[in-house]
């Protein structure tokens, strides 16, 4: 790991987590390894641990968000945290006040860890490097950058699915990476933990420069793309990108990368199909697939929970420790 | 102003190494000046008396720096810095002559704006600023402004820095409206389309760090398509901040076919590149962005064959909060008033360019390419001058910067090459430790 990396302490553990780069396998493998403690909490009658009692979490969301602040939401809950849920899109901004300000008026309510969405790419680093020595940050998305939970609760759905050699996997990112942080994520992680092949999918309008120096293969057409894959990861299209210069319509998308039934005959018969969600039923996928018996969507989600807890408190924990 | 410095006294400077490439002069000599002009080099004329002497023992001395793009953020962004305070950042860097584009707010679109620019430096007294008219009116792409008042108001060309323009007719019509009047156009080699209001290089580091890309088509698409207006309209034309090799080489290639274009670099990005905003250091945020590290090479192997005529600040200062912010949101720019003549002596140091040489990129070239007879040490040319121990290093703090900006990527980088004395029209200007 980079020696001077923002979201590493001195002892090498998380202290923010900002983006999966820079990261190394044991480190990765750790969150993984206390996620699954974690996914037992979330499945007994009492849901809830008192790791972080005391502790004031905000979630910071400059994006609307419903699926990620929720469950951002639920794992400081079941970690016993208080949490305050702040949305701040760009509309209602206040006249004026600079992301800085916005930070220095929260931070004064003595906050523990901040979760950050924003639009910006780098705004979650920009504001690790401005928080108080004590403050955690975790990045819940930034612009184009990174989702770094993201990425890690889809490893964890596939290590649970796949068993813990990804080196045996053939992993198919199919979609709008060139927009998407969550592709990017999910390419880092992917390459930090060994995997045999990691490919991108996509027409070259959604692919963006140099993005085989991500660690990745290329491919422009979808059988062949996900052919022998294990793990198929569909990107949601947002709609402002299915008209004009990026794609003619949402027809020609489904038609040459929509998956159905019949195109994932080429992947590996016990191929797993993922999506980050919301999908787009008709456009990305068909129904049959993302209801049907390869599909892991719902687990993505639950898993999420587990996965950020496991991050909250190994965030937390550097930051106690330090600051005795 | 104190009246000392206001004054134009009778000066000698002895004992320099005088390096003035216009007159392919490089000796140690002295230079005398009376009434703001340069009387003579070598010997004291008949009956000469200085009231100042200058000791230039170890010392360069050169015509002042001629810096073919600085903002001064007056009028319109008085909170970035003003006329008199980037004045006064350019005397104490050695430069005398400015030039400034017409982006201000206004927009230098009138007589007014460049009489009101003229009229504050003259006030200021620290160095000269000349401004570049704006090509449109308002920038706006579309309507020629009234270029020919913008001449009569003394606009040494025009420009309509990055702004867009509506489409080629409007554009090969302002390049022809240009030229009845001998009027040098600037023009920033970027298609706006194409840049689809990008950050970064489109390349590997903007990829991973998921900013919005701009290729380096921008630039070079941009370039192909003014180059054919230009060949066909024979207008005299300048390309302002080239950031890719393969843009020099169209220029190259057309100047060798004889179109008269002449093009600068900014000195960032003769040592930064697309690397250095991995960390989304928003120091390094500029617009046009910084390119790979072949191109910087590229570009330094332009200005070292002469395809690449001057060197500039491109200073665009800022105020504090102008760069805190995530990346993307910040304000592009670097301040680069205080670190043009020390960032510049290193590419003598590099073996880039001998320093006659690099003096002459930095003064009779831009001076050149204004249309201004300044840049030179010819006798009865004035006295701006520059004196500068080529020794002296230190280190660079941000913090410390003349210029009110102080947003520069340089910050703790060690400069070689300090100013010592510079001469406005004989008056002087900046002395060091004063």
């Amino acid at each position: 790991m980079k020696a001077n990396d923002p979201q590493i302490d001195d002892q090498g553990r998380l202290r923010h987590f900002l983006t999966i780069s820079g990261l190394n396998q044991q480190l990765l493998t750790e969150i993984l390894d206390t996620a699954e403690s974690f996914a037992g909490v979330t499945e007994q009658t009492v849901k809830k641990v008192p790791l972080l009692r005391g502790k004031t979490i905000v979630n910071l969301f400059f994006e609307a968000s419903t699926r990620t602040r929720t469950t951002f939401e639920l794992a400081a809950k079941r970690l016993s945290a208080d949490v305050l849920n702040i949305n701040i899109t760009q509309s209602s901004a206040a006249k004026g006040e600079t992301l800085l300000d916005t930070l220095r008026n929260i931070e004064a309510m003595h906050v523990d860890m901040f979760i950050v969405r924003h639009a910006d790419s780098g705004a979650a680093h920009f504001i690790a490097s401005n928080v108080a020595p004590h403050t955690s940050v975790i990045n819940a998305g930034d612009g184009r950058h990174s989702h770094p939970t993201q990425a890690m609760l889809d490893m964890f759905t596939i290590r649970r699915t796949k068993g813990p050699d990804f080196g045996r996997l053939r992993v198919a990112i199919v979609g709008d990476v060139m927009h998407s942080r969550v592709a990017r994520s999910q390419i880092h992680a992917l390459n930090v933990l060994n995997t045999g092949e990691v490919r991108i999918v996509a027409p070259k309008t959604l692919i963006p420069a140099y993005a085989e120096s991500l660690g990745t293969r290329i491919f422009h057409d979808l059988r062949t793309g996900i052919q022998d894959a294990d793990v198929i990861i569909m990107l949601r299209l947002q709609h402002e990108r299915m008209k004009g210069a990026l794609l003619p319509s949402e027809h020609e998308y489904y038609e040459l990368f929509g998956l159905t039934e019949k195109k994932l005959a080429s992947a590996n018969p016990d191929a797993i199909v993922m999506h980050p969600g919301p999908i787009n039923r008709g456009v990305e996928m068909d129904s049959e697939v993302a209801d049907g018996p390869r599909s892991v969507i719902l687990q993505q989600v639950s898993h999420g929970i587990a996965v950020r807890m496991a991050i909250m408190s190994m965030a937390m924990r550097s930051q106690q420790d330090g600051g005795e | 102003m104190a009246a000392a410095t206001r004054k134009q006294l009778n000066i000698h400077i002895h004992g320099g190494r005088v390096i003035d490439p216009a007159n392919e002069l490089d000796a140690v000599t002295d230079v005398y000046i009376e009434k703001g002009k340069i009387i003579a080099l070598g010997n004291a004329p008949d009956g000469f008396s200085a009231e100042v002497e200058i000791n230039a023992i170890g010392n360069v001395v050169c015509p002042g720096l001629v810096d073919l793009a600085a903002r001064a953020r007056e009028p319109g962004a008085e909170h970035k810095a003003t006329i008199a305070s980037e004045t006064r950042a350019a005397a104490s860097g050695g430069i005398t002559t400015l030039c400034c584009p017409p982006d201000t707010d206004p927009v230098i679109d009138t007589p007014a704006v460049a009489e009101l620019i003229r009229l504050r430096a003259a006030d200021a007294g620290k160095a000269h600023i000349v401004t570049l008219g704006a090509l449109t009116r308002g920038l706006n792409g579309e309507h020629l402004s009234e270029m020919a008042a913008l001449r009569k108001a003394g606009c040494v060309g025009v420009s309509n820095v990055q702004r867009p323009m509506t489409n080629a007719l409007v554009l090969r019509r302002a390049l022809e409206y240009a030229a009845t009047f001998d009027l040098t156009v600037f023009l920033h080699a970027n298609d706006h389309w194409l840049a689809n209001e990008g950050c970064a290089h489109e390349g590997r580091v903007a990829t991973r760090n998921g900013l919005p890309g701009i290729p380096a088509a921008a630039e070079t698409a941009a370039v192909a398509h003014l180059l054919a207006l230009i060949e066909q309209i024979g207008v005299r034309a300048h390309f302002c901040r080239l950031t890719t090799g393969r843009a020099a080489r169209m220029i190259a290639r057309a100047r060798f076919d004889g179109v008269p274009v002449t093009a600068d670099v900014a000195i960032p990005y003769l040592y930064l590149t697309e690397n250095d905003v991995s960390d989304f250091d928003s120091q390094c945020h500029v617009i046009p962005p910084l390119r790979r590290v072949e191109d910087r090479q590229q570009l330094r192997a332009a200005l070292q064959n002469g395809t690449i005529q001057a060197i500039c600040s491109d200073h665009q200062p800022h105020e504090p909060d102008a760069k805190m912010g995530p990346f993307p949101s910040t304000e592009p720019g670097i301040s680069g008033l205080d670190t043009l003549l020390p960032l510049s002596l290193r590419l003598v140091d590099e073996k880039i360019l001998e320093l006659p040489e690099l003096i002459r990129r930095l003064t009779v070239e831009p001076a050149k390419i204004l249309g201004l007879p300044c840049g030179t040490l010819s006798i009865g040319s004035a006295a701006d001058i520059c004196v500068f121990d080529p020794e002296q290093t230190w280190l660079l703090d941000a913090k410390t910067l003349c210029s009110r900006g102080h947003n520069t990527p340089f910050s703790g980088w060690e400069m070689q090459g300090r100013v010592t004395h510079t001469l406005l029209d004989g008056r002087r200007v900046h002395t060091l430790g004063t």
